[in-house]
């Protein structure tokens, strides 16, 4: 059975929420405490939401230094998968692996509330239970999702196929609800160049229904479908 | 030798600052039309020891790059206090 750590900071809060989602999809999943120097031979690692270090400096910038992630840095450099959810995101670009920044939301304050997105990338191992171009629906919580980067990085994201997930455009009339936050490129979720690493706002652990791989659950349901020998890749071809 | 740091990390400029602009808001309904190009952005005061105070700065430099500002999103200036 494939395992999954999921990592708690001090100030995790959707830690349950993503073991359980994990369990759910049949995976094994544990908690690794982020003094921990090593993930316990997981295949993956979930760096859950929350407000790790009471989000102090600027969000996700104290997580960075907890020993864990060492050892989250070296599974990703092998080509393991890691998937950041919101707090986890900010922990991911603060990390270095991933570009840019979130930043305090365009509106100011903490939205949480459904919105709408479009599933771009279907092949990561996070997301290949999507059909490419699925509209979901899922949480966010957050008051800082603001995704922002460089003109020369945001094209690079863009070039490259990177955006994983991305906001719907505020549309008058539109029943659909639109990017929340002012994130450049409406970008939801961005993931590295490899595609082993992959940071998102929303919150799939919390709209998870194992019946259906149309919202949040298609996450671990595309994780629990992993077939580790082969390579991200490869697994496009699902 | 030990100097007081004074690091002030500010929201680069070009890129939208939520806060500055609702400070600017509240500045305006509250009788302060005048007030206009408001950012806000964090202080942040250490002592640093060091042989020098373009030791201390250079360290501080350091410290901005790795932790204190992301260089993504925001800016940094150091002043020394001397003695």
């Amino acid at each position: 059975m494939l395992k999954v750590a999921v990592v708690r900071f001090p100030g995790s809060n959707s830690d349950f929420d993503a073991l359980r989602s994990a369990e759910r999809a049949g995976l094994h999943a544990s908690f690794v405490w982020h003094r921990e120097a090593d993930l316990g031979g997981a295949d993956f690692v979930v760096l859950p939401g929350g407000f790790s270090y009471g989000d102090y400096l600027r969000a996700g910038a104290i997580a960075r230094f907890s020993p864990v992630m060492q050892a989250v840095q070296r599974h990703a450099a092998e080509g393991g998968p890691v998937l950041g959810i919101c707090n986890g995101f900010q922990i991911l670009c603060e990390s270095h692996l991933l570009p840019g920044a979130l930043m305090r939301n365009a509106g100011l304050s903490f939205v949480s509330k459904p919105v709408d997105l479009v599933v771009e990338r279907t092949d990561t191992v996070f997301t290949s239970a999507y059909a490419a171009g699925a509209r979901i629906r899922l949480p966010v919580a957050h008051g800082e999702g603001r995704f922002a980067a460089s003109e020369e990085t945001l094209r690079m994201l863009e070039a490259e196929g990177r955006v994983v997930l991305r906001y719907v455009p505020e549309s008058k009339g539109s029943p659909l609800q639109p990017n929340p936050n002012g994130s450049a490129h409406h970008i939801a979720g961005i993931c590295n160049a490899a595609g082993n690493v992959v940071g998102i706002m929303p919150h799939p652990e919390r709209a998870g229904d194992p019946a259906s791989p149309d919202d949040g659950a298609g996450f671990f349901i595309s994780m629990a479908a992993w077939q580790p020998q082969a390579s991200t890749s490869k697994a496009s071809s699902r | 030798m030990s100097f007081r740091v004074h690091v002030r990390v500010m929201p680069r400029a070009g890129l939208l600052d939520p806060q500055g602009q609702a400070v600017e808001h509240a500045l305006s309904a509250l009788g302060f039309p005048e007030a206009g190009e408001v950012r806000v952005g964090r202080a942040i005061e250490l002592d640093v020891r060091a042989p020098t105070p373009a030791d201390a700065e250079a360290r501080a430099r350091q410290m901005c790059d790795k932790l204190l500002a992301n260089p993504v999103t925001e800016d940094y200036l150091i002043e020394v206090e001397e003695g």
